[in-house]
């Protein structure tokens, strides 16, 4: 399986959380990994690569999990905000970026990288 | 790898729309050279009237400056015309000695002013009016009490003569026929036209044939053929245009009028594309925006080898670009002896209006003084509707036709205040779009939404900011009448895409994708969920609802708040409910902290605030006391409204609540193209308010009226009446013949009351009430749909159903 890294963050700051199996992320769908600082949503796309962005549209909030995944971007349910996967940041003419987080995929299940600081 | 070489021929608005186009959909494909006639970058040319006129200045009107051009790697060779186009070796060559090769090439060479050979025409102060050296000229030669002649009485005759008379000319205006713009204006508009720019100082000779400019080498008059004599400082020529097809004819490229291209901008050689005025595609020349930026998404479409588009022509409209002058045309306004004429006249307002109408369909329009409906107009046109049933209302607007929403005077975009709010929802002003549209150099509605948001929820706001557009960039904005693609994933509409889900037999998104070639692996949020519609309503039991492609609350079945919870309404068949479900709802509400519980507007209760993960548990609660979903998420059938009826009330005709129960168990759980709300009232007092529902029953002694397209919220419109029927038992097949039509032909997220008016009720009634039949078929296809559909989604869930909807995959510590 592909690696895909789509943050960067110094490799001692960083833990790797294990997440489960692809399959058990809907095809075009996603799922929340619930953190003590928020939820983080966890995509799978059309060509089953893997990206998990915070959980919070940069809009207004959203929850980007409940929204239409197509492509490599995901569309917030509350007021249609389209943001790209791999990096979080918003298609434009809007202006704004939802901070992603570092996945690789090992023999079919998904890992995430989780700062041990700094983010909220 | 080298890059195939593309090279543009002609640095205006059509030729780099094209390459604007291209880069969007291949930013990397080609290397670009742009070779420009004038020493500029890309200037918006439809804006040179009010540079012309002082309300603009040249740095305002650029649209791609030279930075552009560098920051994308494309080589500008402005002030550099391309004299040959050597089509053996593939290269041009300009008047400066510069080449450069292609791979491909794109002729936007536009069109020259015409200039009438009359003996003296290559004076000095003998001017043509099309590009900023022209307006420099003109700005050069005007000053206060100097006189200019302006030959010509057309658009850009007149909008070059108001433009001197800012600069303090005195300025006439002379014109070969007595009808001014007589390609726009019939005599009536023309007349008032002419008094009103008579009123702001204009002088105009009608009937004169130019017969020698006057002067010794530098202007001093003009003279008539009937002998008449105007002195002048300065002439402009306006007589119109010419497609500029000299260099195309020297390079042995099959010409008429203009280029000949075929339906993806091709010329007869397969390397060379041509856009803009200079091309001639089925007989027709274009000298308007919209229809050349309709030009250069079909060639940018080709250049970056999709292959998918066709440009069909354009029906145009125009504006006149004049402050303060209120004027719209389009069409084919003269008619025919098989075309009949309607008019309206208010000449103490200065309002006219002239529509010709051919077998019921619009051909054309000609508006003056009060231009708001023209849009409207135009759209009528456009889409070919049967106005036979909007006919006593046609004349008086938009505004007269079941709309109560928008239309008053205050929303007349000229008068309006910059802080005059135009977009509701997003709370965005006229000021803001204005500024929007200028600063960020807009052309579309969809650049407007993008940019300011205006007209991006609920859409109400649409025609406002069209005539916003209209008024910003002056005279030429116009749409085209292309269909419109379902979503930039495709080049097909809504009717093309279920047409081919019909006919062709495709029953997954993934046989729709590849059979009409989606430009996207997966589609996208605006097309998805349309699509899973037209599979759904076409293929009811065989086509998998795909949940993937549903909004979030359709996928979960409840109503997504803007805190992230969700609201919860039980179905409450007719409005009626007990003690016993009413205890049970309550129980619901405490056992689950409910925060907020409400009643909603279709007599029902809605418990707002539920945590996502307790959903399934409330459903499963609800469920064991008798309560199946309301839908109240979905694009479905929602609610049926009632009154009380004969079985209480004393004016009470007929048992309304027993035909609304009978109407909601009939018709729960379809999936529609967008909600659908029913009511059904005891008498013509109408309590229930059905005749604001999509489908409205008004009960009267001797049976049932049924009333269809009505609805509240953003544009509130009375229903239309469709028949009266004399028993419960018809008014139910009636109804769920109606709810099948409006299923298989409105377009996704098209409401009745819009449809309605789209198809007209004739063809409504033609289907369900005078085709016995073919009534009877719809009902039988809608109970066929209602039998995979009628399952409660709610319980379903509750038992297990997509279970990892609602609950996190992990949690952390962390």
């Amino acid at each position: 399986m592909n690696v895909s890294v789509n943050a960067t963050a110094p490799a001692d700051s960083v833990r790797w959380i294990e997440v489960g199996p692809v399959e058990a992320i809907p095809h075009l769908g996603s799922r929340i990994v619930r953190t003590a600082r928020g939820d983080i949503a966890v995509f799978r796309t059309f060509d089953d690569a893997v990206f998990a962005l915070r959980d919070r549209c940069p809009h207004k909030g959203g929850p980007l999990s409940q929204g239409i995944v197509h492509g490599h971007r995901v569309t917030c349910p509350l007021h249609n905000w389209v943001l790209e996967l791999t990096s979080g940041e918003a298609v434009g003419p809007d202006v704004g970026c939802a901070r992603s987080y570092p996945v690789r995929i090992e023999d079919g299940v998904v890992w995430l990288a989780l700062g041990t600081g700094g983010d909220e | 790898m080298n890059k195939p070489r593309l090279v543009l021929v002609g640095n205006g608005m059509a030729g780099m729309r094209t390459l604007e186009e291209l880069l969007k959909l291949e930013p990397d494909m080609y290397d670009i050279t742009v070779f420009g006639a004038e020493p500029y970058g890309n200037y918006n040319r439809i804006l040179l009237s009010p540079v012309l006129a002082g309300e603009k200045t040249v740095d305002e009107i650029m649209l791609n400056d030279r930075n552009w051009y560098t920051e994308r790697g494309i080589t500008l060779h402005a002030g550099s015309p391309v004299t040959e186009i050597d089509r053996g070796g593939r290269r041009v060559v300009a008047g400066d000695g510069t080449e450069a090769a292609y791979d491909r090439l794109i002729l936007a060479t536009g069109s020259k002013p015409f200039v009438i050979p009359v003996p003296g025409h290559d004076q000095h102060g003998v001017l043509g009016f099309r590009d900023i050296h022209d307006v420099r000229a003109m700005l050069a030669g005007a000053g206060q009490g100097r006189r200019a002649v302006v030959i010509g009485g057309g658009l850009l005759g007149l909008e070059a003569a108001n433009g001197l008379l800012k600069q303090g000319m005195d300025v006439t205006v002379v014109h070969l026929l007595d009808t001014l713009m007589e390609k726009q204006l019939d005599g009536a508009a023309s007349g008032l036209l002419q008094r009103s720019l008579e009123a702001r100082g204009l002088r105009f000779l009608t009937n004169a044939r130019t017969e020698a400019i006057l002067g010794d080498g530098r202007v001093t008059g003009v003279r008539f053929a009937d002998g008449r004599q105007l002195d002048a400082d300065l002439v402009v020529m306006a007589v119109g245009i010419r497609p500029n097809s000299e260099l195309a004819e020297a390079a042995g490229l099959h010409c008429e009028r203009g280029v000949l291209v075929d339906d993806t901008l091709q010329t007869f050689d397969p390397r060379i594309y041509a856009v803009g005025e200079c091309v001639q595609h089925r007989g027709a020349l274009y000298g308007l925006v919209a229809p050349l930026f309709e030009q250069a998404r079909v060639c940018a479409n080709h250049l970056a080898q999709l292959g998918i588009a066709k440009y069909g022509g354009s029906l145009t409209s125009t504006k006149l670009k004049v402050t303060g002058i209120d004027l719209f045309s389009a069409g084919d306004f003269v008619g025919d002896d098989d075309s009949e004429e309607m008019v309206f006249q208010d000449a103490a307002r200065g309002v006219y209006r002239k529509l010709t109408v051919k077998d019921n369909r619009i051909q054309g329009a000609v508006m003056y003084g009060d231009t708001l409906d023209g849009p409207w107009y135009f759209q009528l046109m456009r889409e070919a509707t049967d106005i036979s049933d909007i006919r006593e209302q046609l004349l008086f607007g938009q505004a007269h036709v079941g709309d109560a929403g928008h239309g008053d005077q205050a929303c007349r975009v000229a008068a309006m205040a910059d802080s005059a709010e135009v977009c509701g929802c997003n709370g965005v002003c006229k000021g803001e779009i204005v500024h929007a549209i200028t600063d960020r150099k807009l052309f579309t509605v969809e650049d407007v939404r993008a940019h300011t948001k205006a007209s991006s929820s609920c859409g109400s706001c649409t025609g406002l900011v069209e005539a916003l557009l209209a008024n910003t960039l002056g005279g030429d904005y116009s749409q085209t009448p292309a269909k419109k693609p379902l979503c930039p994933c495709t080049e097909h509409s809504h009717d093309e895409v279920r047409e081919a889900v019909r006919a062709r037999g495709l029953k997954s998104l993934e046989a729709i994708f590849r059979t009409l070639e989606w430009r996207t692996p997966d589609g996208c949020h605006v097309c998805r969920p349309a699509l899973n519609y037209y599979l759904v309503s076409s293929w009811p039991g065989e086509y998998r609802d795909d949940n993937q492609s549903r909004f979030i609350n359709e996928r979960v079945h409840a109503n997504i708040q803007r805190d992230g919870t969700y609201s919860v309404v039980p179905r409450i068949w007719g409005g009626v409910t007990t003690p016993t479900e009413l205890r049970a709802i309550a129980e619901v509400a405490e056992k689950y902290a409910v925060p907020t519980v409400k009643f909603t507007g279709g007599q029902r209760i809605d418990l707002l605030g539920v945590k996502k993960e307790d959903l399934p548990k409330v459903w499963g609660d609800l469920s064991r006391a008798g309560f199946v979903s309301g839908h109240a998420y979905g694009k479905a059938l929602r609610t049926v409204k009632t009154c009380v009826g004969s079985e209480w009330c004393r004016f009470g005709t007929q048992d309304s609540t027993g035909l609304g129960i009978k109407l909601e168990q009939l018709t729960w759980g379809s999936w529609t193209p967008h909600k659908f709300k029913m009511g059904v009232s005891g008498c013509p007092r109408n309590c229930a308010e059905a005749t604001i529902k999509d489908l409205g029953v008004v009960c009267v002694d001797s049976g049932y009226e049924l009333h269809v397209g009505g609805n509240g919220g953003v544009k509130v419109r009375v229903t239309e009446f469709l028949c009266k029927v004399a028993t419960e038992a018809e008014a139910l097949e009636y109804a769920a013949a109606f709810l099948q039509l409006y299923r298989e032909e409105a377009r996704y997220l098209e409401r009745t009351a819009p449809w309605l008016e789209r198809v007209g009720l004739s063809h409504v009634k033609g289907r369900v009430v005078e085709d016995d039949v073919g009534r009877q078929d719809l009902y039988r296809r809608f109970l066929e749909s209602q039998r995979p559909a009628q399952v409660d989604p709610w319980k379903a869930r509750a038992a297990g159903e997509d279970a990892h909807e609602y609950t996190p995959i992990r949690e952390v510590a962390l």
